[in-house]
């Protein structure tokens, strides 16, 4: 027992002496995990937030036109681009647009067709594999549900706070950081020090910084026309990244709006109750001494 | 329990019924005419918070598992299509997912109000060791129900603690391969754990039962620690605390609400959205948080013990964390019950709360530098806790007068 | 005398309860083993016991992930250096004792070959990585050197060697 005990005091002596050389180590690694992300306003933050039809319909086009080439959204149907609380297409856009399109259906003459609205949208590659061997060893991420599969980290005791505020659009910050988080002139190069392995670029918001998607907006990319209010915006990357970022968002979360509405309602009646509740206990109550 | 009864079948149909099987006797005797100390503050409101979690988790999961898919290949995305396409399937979802911390939420109040009113001591032993039975049940159901959704964390999370079983010597491999059905967690587990996950809620709930059988044995225990003398000590149960636990279960609906509809998924881990892939391991796996406190405790043990090798030493301790709450009725042998009349009691209360507190936020730190310091450190206390004090103050600590009953007691707090 | 008899019959009695009771037990563990032994891994499972897996096309310094029985596997194609390095050594310096040479096939000192799972609690390690050039735990810091061997950290033991044989130049048969 005596042993035990010095043993556990030695052990503890040695453990503070680490603690000294790990408190060193945990700043490196705050280092590691790349610099602090910057909050965005969303609309569709806070409890009453909801998606901007026209940036939905932006980051679309974005997704479509940039994006799509190497990552899929395989949960993501045709359909639910018209769907309430979404981009707002019209059904017969969905239509059109999906028809563009060739599936794969066994049922099919020849096992290919003209994609329909209940379609999911097409992967650009086979497999893994192949999207690996076309992409430098890295495998594309799916953007289904990606916006959710990201967040940020955020230290005491800022993390308490966002569950008053509800602040749940970490990985909205992420991918827009992430996609201007390239060093602008020399995007494969890295600052002095770090070694960037062949075929990676450097990226300040990526875990490990090596990234091996090479920046892919750069300003006037894609041509915006104006939404249907006759907004225009600019064709930047900080306009691009942040309206693909919105639209990520809705693909993890396509039920956000209606989720936050009922919500409300939810917890004014819940006060509500409660508020009736309580009289009625205190009236019940009143003759006993307790 | 007849002498309580008052009930005399009002027609001839109750009356028939009342002679075959007396439900309606044995519901007017127990949830309503039950005699129940007049004090009880709102701590004792988490019981039938708590009663209110389980119906919640029970009703939402089977609805969950008629849209759910317990096979690696379907299980994550059948998840995302109960959020996607069920109708209704997001919120359904989120109060399962959002209604487990919930759970552990009140359990951990109501056990953290067992401790503090002394609610564990005779003869109240047997409703205490059913509580921790409960209790660890729960959580090995919310363990198996995290596995489902088939993401990194349940996957990574999964494979951790079914590793811990190997740290037991000789048959410890071979107990983690019955466990998995496997060598690693994969298809087998799933489906086992989908299957566990659906019955152990419903022992839960005859634990639940039994756990309130025992209670109405020696009637609730209540904030002065002083037994039930006479009938004006006591209210009805019904309307009394029927209605004050309504309004508190109304109370608590708010918080949760908010996370369901507001944050549902704050309380989770973002890399859970990611498909389980058993071959990258996320950069930091943490347990879900109300599993934290003891995580820590296993990982704090991490040097050797004569000839007990770290690993099997953390099992032990954390077994050895729930031992501690089995045993209590028989560490704490001081008359008085309530903490309130134990001046020396409160402070190494209030300080194990906040050990306990501290033990949850280590568990989500990485486990270097001056965590791990803490990690010992807090660990050590819980179980001196149990161990040292406990059994000491009983010994050397002088309590305040007792209030003679509970009428004297509420009579005294209206007339200050 | 008569208590005599009560005596022997109450011991005829006694043994067979105990007979009784006996072979009652046995047949119920007879019936409750097959309910238990069925979550042990079933056939398909024990089924992958055995794979091959052609080595040859793994260039130097690199390492692959194979899966053997669902368990990742890692197969390294080390470099002279780091050969040089694990056998440098002195096997006082490690918490888990094993030369280099326990750990390879003679004559393919080369390949490494080893299942990927932490000893500690069942990670994947990083490769190339943590403070002895080897494999890095990030779940709670466990280091492994060159041979797979723990250095530093809670894990308790090296990184195990599957059973394996050479059947032919370049082609391993695990399991
Ligand atoms: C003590 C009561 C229960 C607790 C503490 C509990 C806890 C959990 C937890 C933590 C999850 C993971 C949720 C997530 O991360 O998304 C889960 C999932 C699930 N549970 Fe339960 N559960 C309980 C009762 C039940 C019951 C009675 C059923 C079915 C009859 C059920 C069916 C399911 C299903 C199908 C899932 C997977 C879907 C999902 O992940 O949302 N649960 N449970
Ligand atoms: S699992 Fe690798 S260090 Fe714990």
């Amino acid at each position: 027992m005596i042993g035990a005990i010095d043993m556990f005091k030695t052990k503890f002596i040695i453990a503070a002496v680490a603690a000294m050389v790990g408190l060193t180590s945990v700043s490196a690694q705050a280092a590691e995990a790349g610099a602090p992300i910057e909050r965005q306003n969303w609309s569709f933050a806070g409890i009453f937030g909801t998606y901007d039809e026209n940036q939905l319909q932006r980051g679309f086009q974005v997704f479509r036109e940039v994006c799509a080439s190497c990552h899929g959204a395989s949960l993501i149907a045709f359909r639910n681009l018209s769907e309430p609380g979404g981009p707002g297409f019209s059904e017969e856009q969905v239509k059109a647009l999906a028809a563009e399109y060739e599936v794969e259906d066994p049922t099919a003459e020849g096992g290919r067709r003209p994609g329909i609205p209940a379609d999911r949208w097409p992967s650009p590659f086979a497999n893994d594999q192949e999207a690996r061997d076309a992409n430098g060893g890295s495998l594309p991420p799916d953007f289904s549900v990606l916006a959710k599969a990201r967040g940020v980290t955020d230290p005491f005791p800022t993390w308490v706070f966002n569950y008053f505020t509800g602040y749940q659009e970490g990985g909205a910050d992420y991918i827009h950081a992430l996609l201007n988080g390239y060093h602008d002139e020399v995007p494969e190069t890295a600052p002095e020090g770090f070694e960037l392995a062949e075929g990676k670029y450097y990226n300040d918001y990526f875990p490990g910084h090596a990234i091996g998607m090479a920046p892919p907006l750069s300003d006037g990319l894609v041509t915006y026309e104006p939404g249907e209010d006759g907004v225009t915006v600019p064709e930047t990357v900080e306009q691009y990244s942040t309206d693909v970022a919105a639209f990520m968002m809705w693909m993890a979360e396509p039920h956000l709006v209606s989720r936050k509405q009922t919500g409300f309602v939810v917890l004014l009646f819940l006060v509500l109750f409660a508020g009736l509740m309580y009289a009625t206990k205190r009236k019940l109550w009143a003759g006993i001494e307790h | 329990m007849s002498e309580h009864s008052t009930y005399t079948p009002g027609n001839s149909v109750e009356k028939w019924l009342d002679d075959r099987l007396p439900v309606v006797r044995f519901a007017k005797e127990h949830l309503m005419d039950f005699p129940t100390p007049k004090n009880l503050n709102y701590w004792w409101t988490f019981g039938a918070i708590l009663v209110m979690c389980l119906g919640i988790q029970i009703v939402t999961g089977i609805i969950l598992a008629m849209h759910y898919t317990p096979n690696v290949a379907m299980a994550f995305d059948s998840v995302e299509h109960i959020r996607r396409d069920v109708n209704g399937g997001r919120i359904i979802q989120a109060v399962h997912a959002v209604g487990a911390s919930m759970f552990f939420v009140a359990l951990y109040i109501h056990m953290f109000r067992g401790l503090y009113y002394g609610s564990y001591k005779a003869p109240r032993e047997i409703i205490w060791i059913l509580g921790v039975l409960i209790f660890i049940l729960t959580v090995a159901t919310a363990f198996m129900g995290y596995i489902l959704p088939w993401g990194q964390m349940s996957f990574w999370g999964a494979t951790v603690i079914s590793n811990i079983f190997s740290a037991i010597p000789v048959v410890g491999e071979n107990i983690k391969q019955l466990v998995l059905g496997g060598f690693a967690v994969g298809n087998p587990t799933l489906n086992r754990f989908f299957s566990l996950h659906y019955l152990l809620p419903f022992v839960i709930a005859a634990i639940v039962g039994l756990h309130i059988w025992a209670l109405h044995v020696p009637g609730n225990n209540n904030p002065i620690g002083v037994e039930v003398k006479e009938s004006r000590d006591t209210v009805a149960f019904h309307p009394y605390y029927t209605m004050k636990d309504l309004f508190a279960m109304v109370v608590f609906m708010i918080p949760f609400a908010w996370f369901v509809f507001f944050a549902p998924d704050i309380l989770g881990h973002p890399d859970n959205y990611i498909m389980a892939n058993s071959q990258v391991t996320p950069a930091h796996i943490v347990p879900e948080w109300y599993l934290l406190p003891f995580y820590t405790i296993l990982r704090a043990i991490d040097f050797n013990v004569l000839f007990i090798d770290s690993k099997l030493g953390g099992v032990i301790a954390m077994g050895g964390a729930l031992v501690m709450l089995l045993i209590l009725p028989w560490l704490d042998t001081s008359k008085v019950r309530s903490g309130t009349f134990r001046p020396m009691f409160k402070w190494f209360y209030w300080l194990f709360a906040i050990n306990f507190v501290a033990l949850t936020y280590l568990g989500a730190q990485p486990a270097e530098g001056i965590y791990t310091v803490l990690a010992k450190v807090c660990t050590a206390y819980y179980f001196i806790y149990f161990l040292v004090v406990l059994p000491v103050l009983s010994r050397i600590e002088t309590p305040k007068p007792l209030p003679t009953s509970i009428s004297e007691s509420v009579l005294g707090k209206a007339h200050a | 005398m008569a208590t005599q008899a009560e005596h022997s019959s109450t011991n005829r009695r006694d043994f067979l309860y105990v007979a009784t009771g006996a072979v009652g037990a046995v047949g119920a563990a007879a019936v409750v083993w097959p309910l238990i032994n069925q979550l042990n891994p079933d056939a398909s499972t024990l089924a992958l016991a055995s794979i091959e897996f052609d080595v040859g096309a793994i260039p130097e310094g690199q390492s692959v992930t194979i899966t053997w029985r669902g368990l990742p596997v890692f197969v390294r194609h080390r470099t002279a250096a780091e050969i040089e390095e694990a056998r440098a050594v002195p096997l006082a310096d490690l918490k888990d004792p094993q030369t280099d040479e326990e750990r390879v096939k003679e004559g393919h000192e080369q390949w490494l070959v080893m299942i990927a799972n932490c000893t500690h609690l069942g990670c994947i390690p990083v490769g190339e990585s943590g403070d002895f050039d080897g494999w890095f735990c990030p779940c709670h810091g466990s280091h492994y050197d060159s041979a797979g061997r723990i250095r530093r950290g809670p894990a308790p033991a090296n990184l195990v060697v599957p059973p394996y044989e050479f059947v032919s130049d370049t082609l391993i048969q695990i399991g």
